[in-house]
């Protein structure tokens, strides 16, 4: 393992202190935990909380700040946060007009989540939460715990973090985001694997001619492998099986080409040049697009596309001023 | 509850590479760090009833455990606190309804059955071998011990069952012929309780 780290027990710690060294006007680090919050905290509005394991920079403490969340609780590299440390979170930040939760949806992030929304309301605070569920790679069946939580999170985190900073009440912002939800899908691909510190060797290997299609972003491996392919193609690929699942024709989009963590930006446009026609091409007109790192895998190369379908209220709220580290639109 | 963190400890790699091969290859390392943490809490707890122990290692587990297997076990050992609540010692009609507790509560958490290759596999099939030991008239160590060997039943029949429930459920028919380790760490649990028993 090759890494520009001091000791594997103190990456997450290190790494949050840091953050909140970028930009200390605007965020604070609560004493318990890995817990990053803004500095000055919201009156009167709902407060958003979000989190998840550790690994995904700038997700989800890089989303902290006016217009987006509250307050993101991050655990261990791809573990869950505990519910303690998701009460103290939602705790640090709720206001009179209560706390959402989003969530990605895990097994464990989801139980963590919804024993920490249960202590609270035994405190006598007004918590609920929503699940994240983008990745078409994972079938969503009876069968199986549905569909993953991946790079269309940080979309509902804007979304409803902005009708959160209108006024809107909790019921109407958890709408909102629900409905983010439900016109969101992602997919991705990796050409080389990550390494989780802890574990000191990476969660599956590739040969140099191989790629991995349907990788999540906890350096699992995806649904299968195939002979590594040109961008274009591996694009088209991962477009159409989004399409498949959401016919967005038609329709008026946002785009994400988002980096795993080792992706150049020069692959990610190059993705995009392509991405950008076809489209276009099918009739679907693409509102804004945003090439970047925005939902890591530490630093597994490959790329995710996420596509999000518009309205007119989820439009003026995307468009709405956010300042955060890592989305200042 | 010493000799169960110890029991974990020794199976941590074993448990870890159950987890490899269907989870993401924590349970072990997880499970040893939660019952470690419990371990330490042990002291304090020492002279409280039995209801205050259980849900104290409970919180210990939910804080330490982290993943889904923190929230189940913590759950259960909640629910069972909540079960005896006030008790100072405990016969084998608390210990059924102390059991039945936990079961409810790791379904009520994990939103899951008996079936899915879950711990639940290993935990249902003992509480009813533990009620129907009780029932009948057994002692507490007798239908103990039948419990305990239904649950190995019940992990070994969780290598003939496909994942629906938990990070496993991605696998789908790959998850066919492994053991699943949450059924694994259940079974540990119980036959350390066996073990120990008055």
């Amino acid at each position: 393992m090759k890494k520009i780290i001091n000791d594997v027990a103190s990456v997450e710690e290190q790494m949050i202190q840091g953050l909140v060294k970028a930009a200390p006007d605007m965020l604070r680090k609560l004493e318990y935990g890995t817990i990053v919050v803004r500095a000055q905290r919201k009156q009167g509005q709902v407060a958003l909380v979000s989190g998840g394991g550790s690994g995904h920079e700038p997700a989800h403490a890089g989303y902290v700040g006016k217009g987006m969340l509250d307050c993101a609780v991050a655990g261990t590299v791809f573990t869950s946060p505990t519910p303690d440390q998701v009460l103290e979170g939602i705790k640090a930040v709720a206001t009179d007009q209560g706390v959402l939760c989003v969530v990605k949806n895990y097994t464990g992030d989801i139980m963590n989540f919804e024993m920490a929304v249960e202590m609270a309301a035994d405190e006598g605070i007004k918590a609920e939460y929503v699940v994240v569920n983008d990745d078409v790679a994972v079938k969503d069946s009876l069968y199986t715990t549905g569909r993953r939580g991946v790079a269309g999170t940080i979309l509902v985190h804007k979304i409803a973090g902005a009708k959160a900073e209108e006024g809107a009440d909790l019921k109407a912002v958890k709408e909102v985001a629900e409905k983010v939800i439900a016109n969101v899908r992602t997919m991705g691909m990796a050409i080389a694997p990550c390494t989780v510190p802890a574990a000191g060797k990476p969660g599956f290997e590739l040969a140099e001619d191989e790629m991995e299609i349907g990788i999540g972003i906890h350096g699992e491996p995806g649904t299968h492998r195939e002979k590594l392919a040109s961008a274009d193609t591996i694009a088209k690929m991962l477009v159409d099986h989004i399409l498949a699942d959401i016919d967005y024709k038609g329709q008026e989009i946002v785009l994400i080409v988002n980096g795993m963590g080792a992706t150049p930006l020069m692959e990610l446009y190059i993705v995009n040049n392509f991405v950008h026609d076809y489209l276009t091409k099918q009739g679907i007109t693409i509102y804004d697009t945003m090439v970047g790192n925005y939902m890591t895998s530490i630093e597994m190369a490959g790329f995710s596309l996420t596509l999000l379908r518009l309205d007119d209220e989820m439009k003026s709220l995307y468009d709405a001023k956010a300042h955060t580290l890592a989305w200042k639109k | 509850m010493q000799a169960v963190a110890v029991k974990i400890e020794e199976e941590k790699d074993y448990l870890t590479e159950l987890d490899n091969v269907i989870g993401d290859g924590d349970h072990g390392i997880n499970m040893a760090r939660g019952f470690k943490a419990v371990e330490e809490k042990l002291p304090s707890l020492a002279g409280k009833d039995i209801g205050i122990i259980l849900k104290g290692i409970g919180l210990q587990l939910v804080s330490n455990v982290g993943g889904a297997s923190g929230p189940l076990y913590g759950t259960a050992f909640m629910k069972a606190g909540a079960a005896c609540t006030g008790l100072v010692s405990m016969d084998a009609v608390a210990f059924v309804q102390a059991m039945e507790a936990a079961v409810q509560g790791i379904e009520m958490r994990g939103k899951a059955h008996e079936g899915e290759k879950t711990m639940l596999d290993a935990l249902c099939p003992a509480l009813k071998a533990l009620r129907h030991g009780v029932d009948s008239g057994k002692t507490a160590k007798a239908a103990l011990a039948d419990a305990v060997a239904a649950a190995e039943q019940g992990v070994a029949y969780t290598q003939t069952i496909i994942a629906t429930k938990g990070r496993a459920s991605y696998l789908g028919e790959r998850s066919l012929g492994h053991q699943d380790p949450g059924a694994t760490s259940s079974l540990y649990i119980l036959q350390t309780i066996l073990a120990h028993l008055s």
